[in-house]
């Protein structure tokens, strides 16, 4: 890690730790959890050149799976979240298992139409409370000892996980295993010819990327408190890409400042109904024909130059 | 009363039935899909939307103009194929030297507008649209009882693709379309206009979108979530059948609305499910579909 970027991540947590101070938590807390989403979904079309259309299954599969441990079976909060990342990271392996058959558009509609059958299992199996979803779901106590009901306290265990999946991807991408990623990303034949097993490796970063989605969703679904359909909706697999294509694909920081941007773009224009719709529309059409770098990776092109 | 396999006969044709209409939009759609496909290289994810702006056109139409079912049948398709000119004109063209997914992305935030539109305007409900009085009632088959207007639709649908299919694969327009889709380079040198093919393409493509959502707003009601609906169904559709084969688009989407229907009679709690899970089962016998090719 250059100096320049030490600098850069330091000045970043300090922010991140003060940050309660200034803004919201509970708003805070939803930027962290979907910029640990999208940092997650960007291990896959940023490092492997796999587009996901369906990253909403771990996600809200994983909430609603954390959501039922916390409040049925009374599990303390980070085991509620290891339940919902394993059981992300399973129905993962199942999904990369499948989709990593077919390739580029093929692999994008394979992955929305398994997430389509997710949702519809959701609406009718009986411990996800179909339209309602899961309610009221309680924060509990940290290891059983400390209780995280008051925001601020909630805020600092999720940041905590925040970082543990943020370093976790970042160790991935610079480990020699993210070096084979990123190859089959430029030139999948090549890679194959070299000797690698695409497949296998292509899997992998798929299982990585689907736990940390679910984790991310089970942080969401203690935080806020629920956990409901539109969180395994198609339209939630979409946000996503749209975080990730605005932060910039491939940057290490662009989905963080892409969820970032949404959410709050989400929260301002939460009164004007289907507009915030229109918005994103139009954001996606604007990022593809006239911005494809993203933010960050349009500020990165620039400083190179 | 006659039974197969415990289900009256009655109830099991009349399930057969709505599969078989389902099974006749899915394969107008997939075709569509396919035939842009192969022309431009871009996964219309807008395509749900266009046979959605399709049946609001003939709502429209019908309520604001008072033009009958009759006109909607030619205009709304027009109407939404001039949209799709456009679109074409203005974004499009601009991502086919680009990878696949940007094609995908873009008409996924065009499909976003679209959605985003009609529900501003008209809310999430959906608006009933009435039948063609020459459309009430059935013909008594003896065995089961036929309403007039799915018959219709699925006459309809069966030959506006085998029409498409005629066109694409027997017609001196169809090989301008196949020689540009096999090598833009070559056919554009031997002086066809590659450019304006693909517009046309375009264009014929959404509007198969649209005479779907023509033929289907009688059926359903008139909802600005109809398109999101059925276009991932649709995507399964492609993957199971393969976008190479116009024929074999027409087959898959017709064999999944029955076997929908089907599910319907015998598992209902399935019945939302299940192309998915054929389409899984799919991609472990043959990744590539059943009518594709492995590239």
């Amino acid at each position: 890690m250059s100096n320049r970027s030490k600098v850069l991540y330091i000045v970043l947590l300090l922010g991140a730790l003060a940050a309660p101070f200034i803004g919201y938590p509970i708003f805070l807390m939803k930027v962290l959890c979907f910029a640990l989403f999208a940092c997650a979904f960007n291990l896959l079309i940023g490092f492997t050149g796999l587009l996901s259309f369906g990253h909403a299954m771990f996600f809200g599969g994983a909430a609603y799976l954390c959501a039922y441990a916390a409040k049925t079976w009374g599990f303390t909060p980070e085991l509620a979240v290891l339940f919902g990342t394993v059981g992300a990271a399973i129905l993962g392996y199942f999904v990369g298992w499948l989709a990593v058959r077919r390739q580029g558009i093929y692999f994008a509609m394979v992955s929305l139409a398994l997430s389509q059958m997710i949702y519809f299992i959701c609406v009718q199996a009986p411990f996800t409370g179909a339209e309602d979803g899961l309610q009221n779901v309680p924060r509990g106590k940290l290891f059983g000892l400390f209780s995280l009901a008051d925001d601020t306290t909630m805020y600092y265990f999720v940041l905590a996980v925040f970082i543990f999946g943020f370093w976790l991807i970042y160790r991935t991408i610079h480990s020699p295993f993210g070096q084979v990623l990123k190859s089959i990303r430029e030139n999948e034949p090549r890679a194959l010819s070299l000797g690698y097993d695409v497949d296998k490796y292509k899997l992998v970063a798929f299982v990585i990327s689907a736990g940390l989605a679910g984790m991310a969703g089970a942080l969401k679904s203690l935080s806020l408190g629920l956990a409901t359909l539109t969180d395994v909706s198609w339209q939630m697999s979409g946000e996503v890409v749209l975080m990730t294509l605005l932060g910039g694909m491939g940057t290490i920081l662009g989905p963080v400042l892409g969820a970032t941007s949404i959410i709050a773009m989400q929260n301002y224009l939460s009164s004007f109904g289907s507009w915030v719709t229109i918005i994103m529309g139009a954001t996606f059409v604007v990022c593809v024909l006239a911005f494809r770098r993203g933010i960050v990776g349009e500020i990165a092109h620039r400083l190179k130059k | 009363m006659t039974e197969i396999f415990g289900v009256p006969t009655q109830a099991l044709m009349g399930q057969l039935m709505i599969g078989l209409v389902n099974g006749s939009f899915y394969a107008m759609l997939s075709l569509g899909l396919a035939v842009i496909f192969g022309m431009l290289n871009v996964v219309n994810f807008a395509h749900g939307a266009f046979y959605m702006m399709g049946a609001f056109f003939s709502w429209m139409l019908l309520n604001y103009f008072g033009v009958n079912y009759w006109w909607s049948l030619l205009l709304a398709p027009v109407g939404v194929a001039l949209v799709g000119i456009v679109i074409e004109k203005t974004m499009l063209r601009w991502l086919y030297q680009l990878d696949h997914l940007y094609g995908l992305l873009l008409t996924f935030g065009i499909a976003l507008i679209i959605e985003g539109i009609f529900r501003d305007q008209y809310g999430v409900s959906g608006q009933p649209y009435d039948l063609p009085e020459i459309f009430k009632g059935a013909f008594d088959l003896g065995f089961m009882m036929l309403p007039k207007y799915r018959a219709w639709v699925v006459v309809a649908c069966l030959s506006v693709c085998l029409a498409t299919w005629f066109v694409i694969e027997r017609t001196r327009l169809g090989s301008y379309l196949r020689a540009g889709t096999e090598n833009p380079k070559l056919a554009q040198a031997f002086g066809i206009n590659v450019p304006l093919m693909v517009t046309l393409t375009y264009a014929f493509g959404v509007g198969l979108a649209g005479l779907a959502g023509v033929l289907a707003a009688p059926v359903y009601q008139v909802s600005p979530l109809m398109g999101s609906n059925i276009i991932i169904v649709v995507f399964a559709v492609v993957v199971i059948g393969g976008m190479g084969s116009i024929l074999g688009a027409i087959l898959t989407g017709l064999a999944l609305g029955l076997i929908e229907g089907l599910t319907k009679v015998f598992y209902p709690e399935a019945s939302a499910t299940v192309v998915f899970v054929i389409m899984a089962i799919v991609l472990l016998i043959r990744p590539a579909g059943l009518f594709g090719r492995e590239k």
